[in-house]
């Protein structure tokens, strides 16, 4: 009789035990199993000791710590500037810094790898982490400009009046208060990073191989319970990251414009 | 005073680094030479022969055929883009409401499930929706990639429908039954209404997010030989080298998103603006 | 008191209501009459706007029935009852300005035009607000964004209006002028008003009826006067007005003991020498520099001006702190002598006398009660597994800052001053209520430790 909104969702719940839960059970599924659907660990043993899996998927984790760091580097300043309302007022200034993420990301990763041939640079892990940084940058600038801009000033101010300096008040009080949209953007790049493919074939001219075109060179080749197995180990790494990092994620990322 | 310039030229540094592809790409679009980077004279001709199609046949210009395909491609990226995005749309709104209405473990569980495809790599993505329609036997093509699209891009309407639920008025609802609307009539008449805003940057996120998908397309079209932008410029890539024609269409497609979000954020700054005043 | 069925327009039959394992409201009966402003009044989480909300339709009821004009209407959804809500925030549309905020319902019944039209300026007259129809309404004030809820719900032209503490978003000074205002709709329309609050002198100010609800009960039901001079128990006696509430004995009929004396009262029947509660109003004592004349004397401790009176605290020779209302300031530090009139004084029947508790032994000598074990002296004849009531005597439970100390812990939900100590209702963690006598000074919503030495644990075995 009285019709509860909260089954509302039931559309979307249904769809998603369809279309997210049982795809992730299907990658175990066929990770455990070989071609005749028989049980068994080869694939994933096929991961250690495989030298060319193992290896791949270091470089991968080096490449997209060291992504994600380089955009911490340049991303934390930017936020922190843009949120500063004294250094700039204007909301459209924030508007331009996550535009480009609503440029086709191969388009933009073509580009920058003729930008480099067109200076001569030799394509490899520099350009790489180059390319990466244009890709990924307004991914970690987003939700710390978030933070920090929704970030109540008289903390700092109380701080400042309590006898900190600067570089004290930047320490203790804005950067942790901020940490909630550094997770965040940490995430939203160390994520993609570590399981990109076709954008470090571009930037790389295929000389280095990431985890993520391992991964799709298994499918390409029918070996889907090898590619299956692949995922599954960059699945528990995520999910990993993930539990390690959501503990007090906030919601920086909601609302994108 | 220092700190100001020295702000401003940071912020200006890298933005020119953020947009240099994309000026790169504008730029080269007026020349005709087969890679970027190499200036053959200014010219429209790239725009005559994307615009005809490539019955323009200039020089530098690519064969009505791959033109057409490349055109084709586009079109199958709008169209995915937009009826995944509708989908997206109707679907997460009433998650939302749904959401919005549960109890606490309830609602953590759910929402926690809705974080999976916004946290899931898109290879995972691509590479668990693959398997799925292997498992099921269904035969890849226009109906996968969307449903597909439909899967990452219904969280991120539930992220931004949410927050409007929650400023909402909770009573807003009763109240409209308390006059004598049915529930469909108070859905209609007063939630839509009210949750438009955010309906509309859940949309507007998930048309750019499914135009931008590459991976998830990749793992889902199978060789049907549908062929969205990203896997055209993908297959492009790897035999090395891209559609010229590809240049002016980016710069067409960046003008138009920048246009369309400048309009939508002039307005909520507007609406904001007099809203404190 | 006997009511002729048809002036009852709500009749509310055993409604039950819990959310989870929280009862909200416990077997409620209570019928309302055509025409009448009732007011349920009560603190947070007594329940009231649970109830209100099940008679508008919106909280489903888990037992029981609501008839409307002798109609079970409890399973009819919100829209198809012919009552009209104000909400607390008013809940206007947003998105619709004044005119089709208030046109709403009867857009839905598809009123013609014209007869929309004219209703809505009509009501909006009544409301005062005719030149506002096309204003937007987040344009509008707070009091007048409440003119035009009540505007939107009378327009449907309801059999009774339903009112969730419709004033509590506005200024003290907009709140005295709205209630004024409401009670002369209400005299004009001639509808039955249900309202909702927290705010007893509002409830005092508009009523023809006060339903008092505390936990989920209906404490008391009654005209303003009623209430005010007569209630119930300590918990009326506390959350209505000011007064003065202490422990005392009923020695026989007309005579009580309190604050270390004998008092001639008016109060029959409750037997002989029987523990009660005692209220006196602050401004029913009487207050003067004759000494001898008094029943009892003091010191005035504290004197406060309060506009039309003033507010002074005596502390009797007795040790006991009375509050006391009168025209005349007397001065801190000066003997006062103090009489109070039989029929000033009401007297009261204890809920309790000691915390009570069902628990079960959990070794000879510890016990399982407030869902936690406590040490007990050695219990003979008792074993593991049995069944017992416990009693704790109000002044033996020991509560500690420091939450470690404590067996269990709870936070303050209920405080009563008597005289020379607090009486406090303490929620526990489980969820259970402890009754405890202190001197010490506590706040409400203070987290607390409980503990209770073994001594003090009385415990007898219930036969089965």
């Amino acid at each position: 009789m009285f019709r509860k909104r909260s089954t509302w969702a039931l559309p979307y719940v249904i769809f998603m035990v369809l279309f997210v839960v049982l795809p992730l059970l299907l990658i175990a599924f066929y990770a455990m199993t070989d071609g005749n659907g028989h049980f068994t660990f080869s694939n994933i043993a096929g991961f250690f000791t495989d030298a060319k899996f193992l290896n791949s998927f270091l470089v991968s984790l080096e490449v997209a710590l060291e992504n994600t760091l380089i955009c911490l580097a340049i991303g934390y300043p930017v936020a922190m500037i843009l949120s500063n309302k004294d250094l700039n007022k204007s909301a459209v200034t924030a508007l331009l810094f996550i535009l480009p993420m609503w440029i086709n990301a191969l388009m933009r990763t073509m580009a920058t790898a003729e930008i480099f041939n067109a200076f001569g640079i030799q394509l490899g892990k520099g350009t790489l982490l180059f390319g990466m940084a244009y890709d990924y940058l307004p991914f970690m600038i987003y939700p710390i400009y978030n933070v920090l801009n929704k970030m109540d000033k008289s903390y700092a101010e109380a701080a400042a009046d309590l006898g900190a300096k600067p570089a004290t008040v930047f320490l203790k009080v804005t950067l942790p208060l901020s940490m909630p949209g550094i997770i965040s953007g940490v995430m939203m790049v160390f994520m993609p990073t570590v399981s990109t493919f076709a954008v470090s074939e571009i930037l790389t001219n295929n000389t280095i191989q990431l985890f993520g075109s391992v991964i799709q060179e298994q499918f390409y080749n029918m070996m889907w319970n090898q590619g299956a197995a692949l995922a599954l180990v960059m699945l528990i790494i995520i999910g990993i990251t993930t539990i390690f990092s959501s503990k007090k994620d906030g919601e920086a990322e909601g609302g994108l414009i | 005073m220092m700190k100001k310039i020295l702000a401003k030229s940071y912020l200006g540094f890298v933005l020119v680094l953020l947009y240099a592809p994309i000026v790169f790409i504008a730029i080269y679009s007026f020349t005709t030479a087969k890679s970027m980077g190499n200036w053959t004279g200014f010219t429209f001709d790239l725009y005559k022969s994307l615009f005809t199609g490539g019955a323009a046949e200039v020089v530098g210009g690519s064969s009505p055929e791959k033109v057409g395909s490349l055109v084709t491609a586009l079109e199958n990226t709008l169209l995915i883009a937009l009826i995944a995005s509708a989908f997206s749309v109707m679907l997460g709104t009433l998650a939302a409401i749904g959401i919005y209405n549960m109890k606490t473990r309830q609602k953590a569980a759910v929402q926690f499930m809705n974080n999976i495809p916004m946290l899931n790599p898109d290879i995972i993505t691509g590479v668990s929706l693959f398997l799925l329609f292997v498992f099921l036997h269904i035969s890849k093509g226009y109906v996968t990639v969307i449903l597909s699209h439909i899967t990452f891009c219904t969280p991120y309407v539930v992220l931004n429908v949410l927050p409007k639920l929650s400023q909402m008025n909770p009573n807003i609802y009763e109240a409209a039954l308390d006059l004598g609307a049915t529930p469909s009539q108070a859905l209609r008449k007063v939630m839509i209404p009210q949750l438009w805003p955010g309906m509309l940057s859940g949309f507007i996120l998930s048309f750019t997010m499914s135009l931008d998908d590459f991976a998830v397309t990749y793992f889902t079209a199978g060789s049907s030989g549908l062929d969205t932008l990203s896997t055209y410029i993908y297959a492009d890539a790897r035999k090395g080298g891209l559609t010229p024609e590809l240049r002016p269409m980016m710069t067409i497609i960046f003008l138009l998103i920048l246009v369309v979000l400048l309009l939508v954020n002039y307005r909520t700054f507007k609406k904001t603006k007099t809203a404190n005043s | 008191m006997k009511v002729d069925p048809k002036d009852v327009i709500i009749d509310i039959q055993h409604i039950s209501k819990s959310f989870g394992d929280k009862t909200v409201l416990n077997d409620i009966n209570l019928y309302i009459k055509k025409g009448e402003f009732i007011t349920l009044l009560g603190p947070s989480g007594c329940g009231k706007t649970t109830m209100l909300r099940m008679i508008a339709g919106f909280t489903p009821v888990d037992e029981g029935t609501i008839l409307l004009e002798g109609k079970d209407i409890s399973q009819v959804p919100p829209h198809k009852r012919p009552l009209n809500t104000v909400f607390q925030k008013y809940a206007l549309f947003p998105h619709l300005d004044v005119y089709d905020n208030v046109a709403f319902g009867l857009k839905l019944k598809k009123t013609p035009k014209e007869e929309i039209d004219q209703r809505v300026r009509k009501v909006l007259k009544l409301v005062s607000m005719s030149d506002y129809e096309d204003r937007d309404v987040s344009s509008l004030s707070g009091g007048q964004q409440q003119r035009i809820a009540i505007a939107r719900a009378l327009v449907n032209q309801p059999k009774v209006l339903l009112l969730d503490e419709p004033l509590s978003a506005l200024d003290l000074k907009m709140r005295k002028d709205m209630q004024i205002e409401l009670k002369e709709m209400h005299e004009k329309l001639g509808i039955t008003f249900i309202y909702v609050t927290h705010d007893q002198e509002e409830a005092l100010t508009l009523s023809d009826t006060i339903v008092v609800m505390n936990e989920g009960k209906i404490q008391q039901i009654g005209t303003p006067t009623d209430i005010y001079n007569e209630p119930v128990n300590s918990f009326v006696a506390d959350f209505i007005g000011e007064s003065n509430i202490v422990n005392g004995t009923m020695i026989c009929d007309r005579k009580v003991r309190f604050i270390g004396h004998e008092f001639d009262c008016v109060d029959e029947g409750f037997g002989e020498n029987v523990p009660v509660d005692v209220v006196v109003r602050p401004e029913d004592i009487y207050i003067m520099n004759n000494l001898e004349a008094a029943q009892f004397t003091g010191k005035v401790t504290t004197c406060i001006f309060k506009g039309v009176h003033y507010e002074m605290t005596v502390v009797t020779n007795e040790g006991y702190e009375v509050m006391i209302q009168d025209y005349n300031a007397f001065e801190v530090g000066s003997e006062v002598g103090m009489l109070i009139k039989p029929s000033d004084i009401q007297v009261m029947k204890k809920e309790r006398t000691c915390n009570t508790f069902e628990g079960e032994m959990t070794a000879e000598d510890a016990v399982e009660f407030l869902g936690v074990e406590f040490d007990c002296l050695p219990q003979e004849g008792l074993e593991k597994g049995d069944k017992v009531k416990v009693e704790v005597a109000f002044d033996k439970v020991d509560l500690m800052d420091n939450l470690d100390e404590g067996v269990t812990e709870g936070d303050v939900d209920f405080l009563l001053y008597k005289g020379n100590h607090w009486h406090l209702t303490i929620k526990t963690e489980y969820g259970f209520n402890v009754y405890v006598d202190t001197n010490d000074v506590w706040d409400k919503n203070d987290i607390v430790g409980i503990r209770i030495d073994k001594e003090d644990i009385k415990i007898t075995k219930i036969s089965e």
